[in-house]
C-alpha cells in the first residue's frame, strides 16, 4: 500500500476547528435517546445510501456502538466522511420529524461520526471478506466513488486495483471537504480502513490514457486495463476549475476554487500573507466553502454572485453559517476584469446584472488581494472517452444505466461526480454501491457460465 | 392558598412534606437546612447501635436521558454515635419547635427498645418510627425487614414500643412481603398509632459485565440493596391503597413513601390515603430545594379543586379503587388519532401490530398487503388521510384505527410522542355489568369445568 497515511504538517487546514466536534459518549447517548425511533422513518428515505438511521441511533442509545457502526457501514462504507461532510440539513436531519415540528432535529451526522469513529478506532475488523473469487476489477480515480466501490467488491472476494494519477488518494474526500467539517487526515484514515477490508491495491501516480498513448512510466492504456481486469469502474470525479475568461485573470492572485481548497488542505507551502480581502466569484457550495474558510481565517471575504440570493445553487444553511463567521454576499454582479497594479491583484471590476446579465454602464470595483473562481468545473472527459463504447451526455457526464452503473461498454461501469455532474460524497457512495453490485453479479454470472451450465445451476 | 397543615396521629405538621429516614436526615445541620427550605418534618436517619458501612453504597438506574429513575442503597442505619445524634435532635427541636422530628429507631432487644425510645423522646422527638423495613444488612441481624416480614414479631416489638413510648408510634413497613395487610393488621393489633410505607424494595441494581460483579460494587463483590426512586412509585401506591382500603388499618394515619418527587406524586399519595408523605431519592438527586415547588404545586392544585385544606384530599381516590371483578365490562373506549396532530411516525402502528391487537392500519395497502403485514381483520375502507401535524413529513399518512377490532387498550396513546394526538374516546356501551355480576348470574364461570362454563355462556 503506497497511500500516505498523513498529509505533511504545516497546512493551513490545521488551523480550523471542527464546527461539529466529535461527541463524547455521554453526549452521543443523550442525543440518541431523543430519537423517536420512527417506523418507516423519513430520515432513511432522505439518505441516498438508505442508512437505517433509527436503528443505528437506537444501538448507540443501548451502548451497542459497534452494532451502530455495522449498520451504518453496511449501507455506506464511507460512513465517517458522510457523517462529517453530508449536508444533513437537506438530507436526513432535514427530513427528521423534529425539524418541521419546530424542535431541534436529531444530530444524525454527529451520531454517525461518533459511532463510526468509535468503531474504527476500537475494533476496525467489523467485516470479513468472502473467499477470493479470482475476479479482478480496476478502478480509475481514488475518490469516494472508487474507494466505496473497491470496498464493496473486496468484501465480495474480488480483487480491486485502484489507479490514481495524484500522489494523494481520496479525491475530494481528502482534498475538497471544508476543513471545519473534515480534515484530510481523517479522510485518509477512513480510506486506509476501506483498503484493509480485503484484497485492494492502491496505485498512485498512475494515469489512464488512450490506447497507444501510454508511453511514459506511470501511464496505462485503457485497453490494457480492460485486458487485465474483469471489469473497470470509472470514478473520475470532475476536471479543473472553470475559468472566467476575462482580462487580468491569468497570473498570481487568481485561483480556481477547488485548486485553492486543495492547497489549503494539503499544501504546506500555501500562505495567505498579504491577503486582507478576497473576492469569491460564484454561487454554489464550493463558492460558499471558500468564502467561509477565508472568513474563518480572518480574511475579509466577499462572495459575488451574478444572480440574486434566492437563486444561489449553494445551500441556504451554508450561506447562513458563512455569514455568521463574517462572510459577505454581493448579489447580481458579473465580473468584467481583474484589476492588477504592477501584476498584483487589487480588485475586480463588476457590472451590475439583471437575471445574470450585465447592465451596461453600472459598474463598480470590489477591492481584493485574492480572487477565487468558483463557477464550476470542467468534465474529466478524456479518460472516459479512452474506453470504447463509453458515451458522454451534452453536459459532459458519463452516461450510465442508473440501475447498474454500466456504461456503453459492457465491462465498464461508472459513478460519482463524473456521472452525476457533481453531488455529495453520499451520492458517490450510493452510485458506487449500485455499480459494485452490478459488477459482482456480472462477474459471478460470467464465472458460473464459464464453468459450465451445471456449475451455473449450483450457483458456483 | 389552601391550608397545607396536617395532624398526623396527634403530631401537628406545617405541611405534609417530610423527609424520609435516609442520608438527607443524617445530621442536624442537614435537617435544619431542610427545614429552612420548607420541609414540614424529618424522620431522622435510623438510630440504633452504630454500624460500620461499606463503600460504595448506591447504585442507579437511568432511563433514556433521565438519571436515577431508580436508586438502590446498601447503606445501613446511622454510623454516628447515638449521643451525637441525640444532641443534634435536641438542638434542632430547640431551634425549630414548630417542625416535626420523628426518630427512626432500630434495635434488637426489649431492653434496647426501652432505652432508645426514652433517649429519643428525651431529646425532643415528636414521634417514633419503628424501622421494620430495611431489606439489607440489618435484616441479617434480625432487624429491619426481618421484623416487617414476620407479623407476629412485628406485633410484639411494636407493643413494646407502645408500652414504652409517650409520643406517637409509627411502624414503617417493608414492601418485601406477599400481602401487606398482614403486617398492617399486626400494627393495628399492637396498638401503634400510625403506619409509614413503603421502605425500599429488595433489589440488585445490575451487573458490571467486565468484572462480573453485581452493582453497586464493594471491592470484588456486591449484595442486594433497597430500591427506591420514581420507579417504585406505582408499587408504593398499590401497597398504600391496600392499607387505606382495609376496614381496620385505614383508621391509622399513613405516611406514604416511595418515589415521590413532585407535588403531583404527593397529591396522588394523599388521594390514596396518605396524611403525610416522605421523600428521599428526589432530595438525594436534586436537593432540599424541590420542596418549594411541591408546596406551591400542591397548594395551587387544592385551590383549583376548590379544597380549603389538604385534609379534604386525603383518601379521595380510595373509593374508586375496586377489585377487578367490580369493574364494568361494558365500558368501552376507542383510540382516536387526530390528523391535525399526527406526525406520521407510525409508532402507534408498530405498537398495535406487535404489542396489541393489530387494529391500526396503514392507508394505501391492498387487502392482500394488509393480510401479509399481519392483519386478520381488514376494514372495508381504510381512509387515506394526510398527517397534518407540525413535523409530519410530506406524504405522511395518518394510521387508521379499525374500531371494530380496537379493544381500547391505550397502548397507541401511550407510545404516541405528540401530546393529545391519540385520545381514547368513550364509545356507546351497554348497561354496566361486572365480572362479579356475571358470576352471580351464572353467565361467566360456573362450577363443573371448562365445558360446563362454555355451555352456560351459550345459554346466556
Amino acid at each position: 500500500m503506497t497511500a500516505p497515511l498523513h498529509l505533511p504538517p504545516g497546512r493551513i487546514e490545521e488551523r480550523f476547528e471542527d464546527k461539529k466536534p466529535p461527541y463524547d459518549e455521554a453526549e452521543a447517548i443523550a442525543e440518541a435517546n431523543r430519537c423517536l425511533y420512527c417506523v418507516d422513518a423519513p430520515c432513511i428515505k432522505a439518505c441516498p445510501t438508505s442508512i437505517d438511521v433509527p436503528t443505528f441511533i437506537r444501538k448507540i442509545a443501548t451502548g451497542n456502538v459497534k452494532g451502530a457502526a455495522r449498520t451504518i457501514l453496511t449501507a455506506n462504507l464511507l460512513g465517517q466522511s458522510c457523517g462529517q461532510a453530508c449536508p444533513v440539513e437537506v438530507l436526513c436531519a432535514g427530513a427528521c420529524v423534529y425539524t418541521t415540528w419546530g424542535r431541534d432535529p436529531i444530530k444524525i451526522g454527529r451520531l454517525q461520526r461518533f459511532a463510526v469513529e468509535w468503531a474504527l478506532m476500537k475494533d476496525p475488523a467489523l467485516f470479513k471478506p468472502k473467499p477470493p473469487t479470482g475476479k479482478k476489477v480496476a478502478l480509475v480515480g481514488a475518490g469516494p466513488a472508487s474507494i466505496a466501490a473497491a470496498g464493496y467488491l473486496a468484501l465480495e472476494g474480488h480483487r480491486a486495483v485502484i489507479f490514481e494519477r495524484r500522489s494523494i488518494p481520496g479525491g475530494l474526500n481528502t482534498l475538497g471537504i471544508a476543513p471545519y467539517k473534515m480534515k484530510g487526515d481523517e479522510a485518509l484514515r477512513e480510506l486506509s480502513w476501506v483498503l484493509s477490508l480485503g484484497d485492494i491495491e492502491l496505485r498512485t501516480g498512475v494515469s489512464v490514457v488512450r490506447d497507444g498513448e501510454a508511453k511514459a512510466p506511470g501511464e496505462i492504456a485503457a485497453r490494457d486495463l480492460l485486458a487485465e481486469h474483469d471489469a473497470v469502474f470509472l470514478g473520475l470525479g470532475l476536471g479543473d476549475d472553470a475559468r472566467l475568461g476575462i482580462p487580468g485573470e491569468d497570473g498570481e492572485g487568481v485561483i480556481g476554487a477547488t485548486a485553492f481548497i486543495e492547497r489549503l488542505k494539503a499544501d504546506p507551502r500555501l500562505t495567505l500573507e498579504g491577503v486582507r480581502r478576497a473576492v469569491i466569484i460564484g454561487g454554489g457550495n464550493t463558492a460558499l466553502d471558500v468564502v467561509h474558510e477565508l472568513a474563518l481565517l480572518g480574511v475579509e471575504a466577499t462572495i459575488v454572485y451574478r444572480r440574486c440570493e434566492v437563486e444561489m445553487p449553494g445551500y441556504e444553511h451554508e450561506l447562513a453559517a458563512a455569514r455568521i463567521d463574517g462572510a459577505r454576499l454581493i448579489e447580481s454582479r458579473v465580473p468584467l476584469e481583474v484589476i492588477r497594479e504592477g501584476g498584483r491583484v487589487t480588485g475586480v471590476r463588476f457590472a451590475a446584472a439583471e437575471k445574470g446579465r450585465a447592465i451596461a454602464g453600472d459598474e463598480e470595483i470590489v477591492p481584493a488581494d485574492l480572487v477565487a473562481v468558483a463557477i464550476g468545473q470542467s468534465r474529466a472527459t478524456a479518460v472516459a472517452l479512452a474506453f470504447e463504447g463509453v458515451a458522454l451526455d451534452e453536459k459532459g457526464r458519463v452516461v450510465v444505466d442508473p440501475a447498474t452503473g454500466r456504461t456503453g461498454h459492457p465491462r465498464v461501469y461508472s459513478g460519482g461526480d463524473c456521472v452525476n455532474g457533481g453531488k455529495e460524497v453520499v451520492n458517490a457512495v450510493a452510485e458506487a454501491k449500485v455499480a459494485a453490485a452490478a459488477m459482482h453479479e456480472a462477474m459471478t454470472a460470467a464465472g458460473a457460465a464459464a464453468a459450465g451450465p451445471r456449475a451455473a445451476l449450483r450457483g458456483v | 392558598m389552601a391550608d397545607l397543615s396536617v395532624d398526623f396521629a396527634g403530631i401537628k405538621s406545617l405541611n405534609p412534606f417530610w423527609l424520609a429516614s435516609a442520608p438527607p436526615t443524617n445530621t442536624g445541620d442537614q435537617v435544619m437546612r431542610a427545614f429552612d427550605a420548607g420541609w414540614g418534618g424529618a424522620v431522622w436517619k435510623t438510630l440504633g447501635n452504630p454500624i460500620v458501612n461499606v463503600s460504595s453504597r448506591f447504585g442507579g438506574v437511568d432511563y433514556g436521558n433521565t438519571r436515577l429513575m431508580g436508586l438502590n442503597n446498601i447503606e445501613l442505619i446511622t454510623d454516628r454515635p447515638l449521643e451525637v445524634n441525640l444532641r443534634e435532635i435536641r438542638e434542632v427541636k430547640r431551634r425549630y419547635p414548630s417542625h416535626v422530628i420523628i426518630a427512626s429507631l432500630m434495635v434488637e432487644t426489649k431492653e434496647e427498645w426501652r432505652e432508645i425510645i426514652r433517649k429519643a423522646e428525651d431529646a425532643g422527638a415528636d414521634g417514633l418510627e419503628l424501622n421494620f423495613g430495611c431489606p439489607h444488612g440489618m435484616c441479617e441481624r434480625g432487624m429491619g425487614s426481618a421484623v416487617g416480614n414476620e407479623p407476629k414479631v412485628l406485633e410484639e416489638i411494636a407493643r413494646w414500643a407502645v408500652e414504652f413510648a409517650e409520643t406517637p408510634v409509627m411502624v414503617k413497613l417493608t414492601p418485601n412481603i406477599g400481602d401487606i395487610t398482614e403486617p398492617g393488621e399486626a400494627v393495628v393489633r399492637s396498638g401503634a398509632h400510625a403506619i409509614s410505607l413503603i421502605n425500599t424494595i429488595k433489589s440488585l441494581m445490575g451487573v458490571d459485565l467486565d468484572r462480573m460483579v453485581p452493582l453497586p460494587r464493594v471491592g470484588g463483590a456486591s449484595t442486594n440493596g433497597g430500591y427506591c426512586g420514581p420507579a417504585v412509585k406505582p408499587i408504593a401506591l398499590h401497597l398504600l391503597s391496600q392499607l387505606s382500603r382495609h376496614p381496620e388499618i385505614r383508621r391509622l394515619p399513613i405516611s406514604g413513601i416511595g418515589g415521590i418527587a413532585t407535588w403531583r406524586d404527593a397529591a396522588e399519595f394523599i388521594a390514596l390515603g396518605s396524611t403525610t408523605v416522605q421523600v428521599c431519592t428526589a432530595v438525594m438527586h436534586y436537593g432540599y430545594r424541590i420542596v418549594g415547588d411541591m408546596i406551591e404545586g400542591l397548594s395551587d392544585y387544592l385551590d383549583e379543586q376548590g379544597m380549603k385544606s389538604v385534609n379534604e384530599l386525603i383518601g379521595k381516590a380510595v373509593p374508586q379503587y375496586l377489585e377487578w371483578g367490580e369493574l364494568d365490562l361494558s365500558y368501552k373506549v376507542l383510540a382516536d388519532i387526530d390528523p391535525a396532530k399526527c406526525i406520521g411516525c407510525q409508532l402507534c402502528y408498530v405498537a398495535c401490530m406487535d404489542g396489541a391487537h393489530q387494529c391500526i392500519h396503514l392507508p394505501g395497502r391492498t387487502e392482500a398487503e394488509a393480510r401479509a403485514a399481519g392483519h386478520t381483520h381488514v376494514p372495508a375502507e381504510v381512509p387515506d388521510r394526510a398527517a397534518l401535524g407540525k413535523g409530519a413529513p410530506a406524504g405522511a399518512r395518518v394510521p387508521f384505527v379499525d374500531e371494530v377490532e380496537c379493544i381500547g387498550c391505550n397502548l397507541c396513546a401511550l407510545v404516541c410522542p405528540v401530546a393529545g394526538c391519540i385520545t381514547m374516546k368513550e364509545a356507546p356501551n351497554g348497561a354496566p355489568e361486572t365480572w362479579n355480576d356475571r358470576i352471580q348470574k351464572g353467565t361467566d364461570v360456573v362450577p363443573g369445568g371448562l365445558e360446563a362454563t362454555a355451555a352456560a355462556r351459550v345459554r346466556a
